[in-house]
């Protein structure tokens, strides 16, 4: 059964029509690459699953039950987390504190709670260690590689039993190992059964890790499919406009 | 050799020692500690009793305020109205015990019109997004002429039936002859470290500094945070007005004119970033002391008060360059 489903999505803004008709179905443990140029919708359609839009016209269903989200937060509470393009880390703080940040752990009972920095820096250890991640805990983001703050921001997604990882744009702007960091940080969310959602620009990172491609223009979905069924050249020409829909 | 999760854990980046050699705030406390060495040497009064009684106390009014200050400066703001709210609070304290209230009374009603104007404060500046310069800059103005108002611009120095009481609470000195409002700061500074260190809500203006959006998108109460903060600025100016009041035994209206700049100057000497997201209770008293032990010297050396001015600049300036110089080094 389908994690997260998209009946008929719309979203307008007065006249602009940025999402048109889309419906998206997403099972647990696959990776899903939504491509397509910028304009084409794909941050309006992800900010709807984010809850930061709500749709104009259509339905989100989250395993089979109607999602109405009004804020972030309750997209969180469902099981969906987002990796934000410009990470929402603050530079100030240490790794684990990122990790933690809005959901800091305290001990203590009443209003004499204080933050439990030991179990936090555990539990951010235990995270990385499982996502396979050389980040320390204790150490400051400032000083991090573009790929160690990804995978802050990805360990955030951990702390929580989320169902659907939503990532826009986790490979921009950094190294070619790091690409390559990143691309395993999303196979193991994948092989823990979470759904990820990557938006990228990047060919070559949906080819090497998604199972399916998913490609939008002018708001509309033009192509949905597997991503060995594909090929980088057909899905430059669909976000083109080269080749009109592939079905 | 395996690397088990207890030493990937425990690891950091720098020693405990390295990252207090590299603070700001430890080599300002060094500067402190050497000016007072070689104060005691090179002249006959400084290291008196007396002499260290007044530096003490006189510190604690800029270091009190310079707490809350610094809680501001964290999340990125600034509150130029400090000054202006410690008359207020002073007036509104002095009217109400003249005419005839008992102190608790005055004492509420002080503390009542700090967390008002901190409020006010913080709903410009978080719920309308006014800048935090511009606001408390229309406060300065605002609160003195209110104090005017409220007193008819007179002096006040009788406080009604608990005029004692009051004296007793800013000019007193009832432990090991500790001046009382030392006393006040150090119990007001560890509350304010305990509150940065140890609780979510200092942890959250931490992030609010460092990257508000960042704190926005995580779920961190950005706005109702920013209102507190701002709301704990203007308290400690009421506190430090109500200790002050005590102290000198009388209110006009030009208390603290100008004492905003000496504040914000102790939170940046003791590290504190106008940028946002650094900053601590403890430099805040080491900014403000550094500050007093200056002010106190030159007079002490015989040196033109005039020069003041210069050398309480050039401690802003050497302290923050000094902070400048080693993030040059860093990032090589």
């Amino acid at each position: 059964m389908a994690v997260l489903e998209l009946i008929n999505i719309s979203k307008h803004f007065g006249a602009i029509q940025a999402v048109s008709d889309v419906s998206i179905s997403i099972e647990a443990g696959e990776v899903v690459g939504l491509m397509g140029d910028n304009g084409a919708g794909k941050s309006t359609l992800v900010k709807m699953i984010a809850g930061n839009f709500r749709p104009s016209h259509g339905s989100m269903r989250m395993d089979g039950t109607e999602l109405n989200l009004h804020k972030p937060v309750e997209a969180r509470q469902h099981g969906i987390e987002i990796v934000y393009q410009d990470l929402a880390l603050c530079n100030n703080l240490t790794a684990a504190a990122n990790v933690f940040l809005g959901r800091e752990l305290r001990r203590g009972f009443g209003p004499f709670r204080i933050l439990d920095y030991a179990t936090m820096y555990r539990r951010a250890g235990q995270i990385f260690a499982e996502l396979k991640s050389e980040t320390r805990p204790r150490d400051l983001v400032k000083q991090m590689s573009g790929g160690q703050r990804q995978a802050v921001a990805i360990a955030r997604t951990r702390l929580s039993e989320a169902k659907i990882v939503l990532m826009d744009e986790p490979t921009a702007a950094i190294s070619v190992r790091q690409i390559a960091e990143v691309l395993n940080l999303i196979r193991h969310l994948r092989d823990q059964g979470i759904a990820v959602v990557l938006i990228s620009h990047r060919m070559p990172d949906v080819f090497d890790v998604a199972d399916r491609v998913i490609v939008m223009r002018r708001g509309r979905k033009v192509a949905d499919k597997r991503i060995e069924a594909s090929s980088p050249e057909e899905v430059t020409g669909l976000i083109t406009g080269a080749i009109e829909q592939v079905v | 050799m395996a690397i088990t999760l207890d030493q990937t854990i425990g690891q950091k980046q720098q020693s405990w020692l390295s990252e207090k050699l590299a603070s700001q705030t430890f080599w300002v406390l060094v500067a402190v500690v050497l000016a007072c060495i070689f104060l005691s040497f090179a002249t006959d009064s400084f290291a008196t009793s007396k002499n260290l009684y007044n530096i003490t106390r006189n510190v604690t009014f800029v270091a009190i305020i310079a707490l809350g200050m610094t809680l501001v400066i964290i999340t990125g703001g600034i509150d130029l109205s400090v000054g202006s709210v410690l008359c207020l609070c002073s007036m509104i304290l002095g009217v109400v015990m003249h005419a005839g209230y008992s102190i608790e009374v005055g004492i509420a009603a002080s503390i009542a019109t700090a967390l008002a104007v901190g409020a006010f404060h913080g709903l410009l500046i978080a719920y309308i997004g006014m800048p935090p310069f511009v606001v408390t800059l229309g406060t300065l103005s605002i609160a003195r002429s209110l104090a005017m108002v409220a007193s008819g611009n007179t002096v006040v120095f009788q406080f009604g039936p608990d005029h004692d009481k009051l004296l007793a609470l800013g000019g007193g000195a009832w432990l090991f002859g500790i001046a009382n409002p030392v006393l006040y700061m150090i119990v007001l500074a560890l509350l304010t470290g305990f509150v940065l260190r140890w609780t979510k809500f200092g942890r959250h203006v931490y992030a609010i500094g460092g990257n508000e959006h960042a704190a926005t998108l995580t779920g961190v109460p950005v706005k109702p945070i920013k209102v507190a903060v701002y709301m704990i600025s203007s308290l400690s100016a009421g506190i430090a007005g109500i200790i002050q009041t005590g102290w000198l035994g009388a209110i006009t209206t030009n208390i603290g004119t100008g004492l905003e700049l000496q504040v914000i100057a102790a939170a940046v000497i003791g590290g504190a970033a106008l940028a946002g997201g650094v900053g601590t209770a403890f430099g805040a008293l080491v900014g403000a002391a550094l500050i007093e032990v200056i002010r106190n010297s030159l007079g002490l050396l015989g040196i033109n008060a005039f020069w003041q001015g210069c050398f309480i600049g050039g401690a802003i300036l050497l302290a923050v360059l000094f902070d400048r110089l080693r993030k040059f080094r860093q990032s090589d």
